[in-house]
C-alpha cells in the first residue's frame, strides 16, 4: 500500500512539466536539461534598453554590461552636433555681414548736450565684462571639444593639441564660476529694468528702428536688449545646471543621464554662442554709442534721449534739480 | 593579420573572478580601476548567467570617434589602444562605450579624472614594445611576446576566449553544437555588428 502511494507520487512529479525547462534542448536520454534554459542578449534587450546585473566591485557604473545608447550619443556628438553648431554660427555670421553691408550700422545723429549721464555704474560694467570674458573663453574652449580635433589638431599635431586641450578643459571648468557669478549679478542689477513693459511691443513691431535709422521710444533697456537679457538668464541657467551635472559626473544621474546632459549642454551652448554673436555685433559696430556706454559708463544726454527717451527723462528729471536745465533737443520724444 | 576579439561563453562562466584578479595583477592596475569585471545577470533566478566583460575592441570604436583629442588608434590586430600622453580625461569615451570599459584613476569631480585606463588586450600602448615606460603606463605587452591576453589564457573553465575572431567563433559554435544550447556571444552585435551564426 505504502509502496503504491510512493509510485503514484513519483508519477505525478514526473508528469508535472518543470517550469524552467520549456523550449530547451533535451538531454540525450530525453530528460529536460535545466542548465540549457538561460537568459540571452536578444531576450533581455526586448525587456530593457540596457543589460545590467550584479557585480562584486563597489563601482556602481560597472553594473551595466551593455548600454547600446553609447552609440546613439556618439551619433549625436560626432554628426548632429558639429553640423548644428557649425550651421548656427556660420549662418549667424553670414546674416550679420549681410546686415552690415545692406543696412549698415545704426547712426546716432543727436546734438551733443555736453551733459554726461551715468548709464552703467562701475559695478555694472564689471558685471558685464566678467560675464563677457568668461563667456568668450567658455565658448571657445567648449567648441574645442568637437571642432578642435577637426580644425586645430591638423595644424599643430596631436601631442601639442592634447596639451592645449588639457588647459582648455581646465579653463572651461574654471571660468564656469565667474560666468555664473556674472549672470547672478546681472539679474540682481538689471532685472528691474528688463521686465517687459508696454512700449516693448511697438519697439519689436518696428524692428527696433534698426532699418531706416528710426528711433523707437524705449526705457532704460529696449525690447531687443530685454531679449538678450532674458536669453542670457535662461541660457546661463540651463548651461549652469547641465554644466554642474557634467562637472560632478555620476553624482546625480547614470550614464544615460550623462549623455543627455551632454546633449543639452552642447546644443544650448552652440545656440548661445551664435546668439551672442548678434549681441556683440550690435554692441560694437552695429550701434553707435553702445560700446562707449559699457566701457566708460556715461553717455551724452542727447544720445540717451534719442535711444532711451523714457529712461533719459527719468534720469534727467532727477538731475535737473542739481544741474542747470538743458534745453530739450529738437526731435526728442517727450512723454508725460 | 588576425582580427582579435573576446568571447565569453556565459554557459561556462562560473563567476570565479579569476580573470579580474589576473588582469589586475598582470598590469599592476591601481585601486578602483577594473579593466575587466564579471556581471551576473538574473542573479539567484533560474537561467542566471555571468559574463566577463572588458573592452571589446570594437569595429569602428565609439570611444575613438568621440575622443576630442583623437588619442585612440587601432593596431594591425584590430586592438583598440590609446595614448595617455594625449588623453585629457574628459570622460567622453565612457559615455560612448557600450561596455563601460574606460576607467579613470581619480574620483572625477571638477573634471579631474586623470588619464583614462582600459583593457589593452595585453598589448601595451604606443611606447616601444616591452619598454619600462610602456609597462608603467599601460601594463604588460603579452601580444609582443606571442601570448594571448592573460584573463582568457588562465580562465579555469575556458569560458573566456581570446584570439582571432573567426577562430574563437568556430570553437564556440562547436561547443554549442555539441552541448545543444548556448546563450550567445555577448556584446558581439553591439561591438562588431555581427554575431556568431548558429
Amino acid at each position: 500500500m505504502k509502496c503504491l502511494r510512493l509510485l503514484a507520487l513519483l508519477l505525478v512529479v514526473s508528469l508535472a512539466p518543470p517550469a524552467f525547462a520549456q523550449g530547451t534542448a533535451p538531454n540525450p536520454d530525453s530528460a529536460p536539461n535545466p542548465t540549457a534554459e538561460s537568459v540571452n542578449e536578444e531576450m533581455l534587450f526586448k525587456q530593457e534598453s540596457k543589460i545590467g546585473g550584479r557585480i562584486t566591485i563597489p563601482d556602481e557604473r560597472a553594473q551595466y554590461l551593455i548600454q547600446p545608447q553609447g552609440r546613439d550619443w556618439r551619433q549625436f556628438h560626432e554628426t548632429y552636433l558639429p553640423w548644428i553648431a557649425g550651421a548656427a554660427i556660420i549662418l549667424m555670421l553670414i546674416a550679420l555681414v549681410m546686415f552690415y553691408m545692406l543696412v549698415g550700422p545704426a547712426k546716432s545723429e543727436f546734438k551733443p548736450t555736453g551733459q554726461r549721464i551715468v548709464r552703467f555704474r562701475g559695478i555694472e560694467r564689471f558685471t558685464h565684462w566678467i560675464t563677457a570674458v568668461s563667456f568668450i573663453l567658455l565658448g571657445l574652449t567648449g567648441l574645442n571639444y568637437f571642432f578642435g580635433k577637426r580644425l586645430i589638431a591638423p595644424l599643430i599635431g596631436p601631442v601639442a593639441f592634447g596639451d592645449f586641450s588639457q588647459y582648455a578643459k581646465y579653463a572651461h571648468n574654471f571660468f564656469a564660476w565667474p560666468f555664473t557669478l556674472g549672470v547672478l549679478m546681472m539679474v540682481f542689477f538689471w532685472v528691474r529694468d528688463n521686465i517687459p513693459s508696454r512700449g516693448d511691443w511697438a519697439w519689436l513691431k518696428a524692428g527696433g528702428g534698426l532699418v531706416g535709422n528710426r528711433h523707437i521710444s524705449a526705457g532704460r533697456f529696449n525690447a531687443g536688449q530685454k531679449i538678450v537679457f532674458w536669453g542670457v538668464v535662461l541660457g546661463g541657467t540651463l548651461m549652469f545646471i547641465s554644466g554642474l551635472i557634467l562637472l560632478f559626473p555620476f553624482e546625480w544621474v547614470d550614464v544615460n543621464g550623462m549623455q543627455l546632459t551632454n546633449v543639452v549642454h552642447g546644443l544650448i551652448g552652440s545656440l548661445f554662442v551664435a546668439g551672442i554673436l548678434a549681441h556683440i555685433y550690435i554692441g560694437t559696430i552695429g550701434m553707435e554709442g553702445d560700446f562707449e556706454a559699457m566701457v566708460e559708463g556715461t553717455v551724452d544726454l542727447g544720445w540717451a534721449r534719442q535711444h532711451h527717451d523714457r529712461w533719459a527723462e527719468e534720469v534727467a528729471g532727477t538731475a535737473r534739480r542739481d544741474d542747470p536745465p538743458a534745453p530739450p533737443p529738437a526731435g526728442a520724444r517727450q512723454r508725460i | 593579420m588576425a582580427r582579435m576579439k573576446f568571447l565569453c561563453d556565459a554557459d561556462r562562466c562560473i563567476e570565479c573572478n579569476a580573470c579580474v584578479t589576473a588582469c589586475k595583477n598582470e598590469h599592476e592596475v591601481p585601486w578602483g580601476i577594473n579593466r575587466r569585471r564579471v556581471v551576473t545577470i538574473n542573479d539567484g533566478k533560474p537561467g542566471e548567467r555571468s559574463v566577463s566583460m572588458a573592452c571589446m575592441h570594437c569595429t569602428d570604436a565609439p570611444c575613438a570617434a568621440v575622443c576630442p583629442v583623437n588619442c585612440f588608434y587601432t593596431t594591425a590586430d584590430a586592438v583598440v589602444l590609446h595614448s595617455k600622453d594625449i588623453c585629457i580625461g574628459c570622460g567622453y569615451c565612457f559615455y560612448a562605450c557600450p561596455f563601460g570599459a574606460p576607467q579613470y584613476p581619480k574620483v572625477g569631480n571638477f573634471g579631474s579624472r586623470g588619464k583614462m585606463d582600459k583593457c589593452t588586450y595585453c598589448t601595451g600602448g604606443p611606447e616601444v614594445d616591452l619598454s619600462l615606460a610602456e609597462y608603467e603606463k599601460y601594463g604588460s605587452n603579452r601580444l609582443a611576446e606571442g601570448k594571448l591576453p592573460l584573463c582568457a589564457e588562465m580562465c579555469s573553465t575556458k569560458a573566456l576566449l581570446a584570439g582571432d575572431g573567426d577562430m574563437i567563433a568556430t570553437i564556440y559554435k562547436e561547443r554549442v553544437t555539441k552541448r545543444g544550447y548556448g546563450s550567445g556571444a555577448w556584446g558581439w552585435r553591439t561591438a562588431y555588428r555581427e554575431t556568431v551564426a548558429m
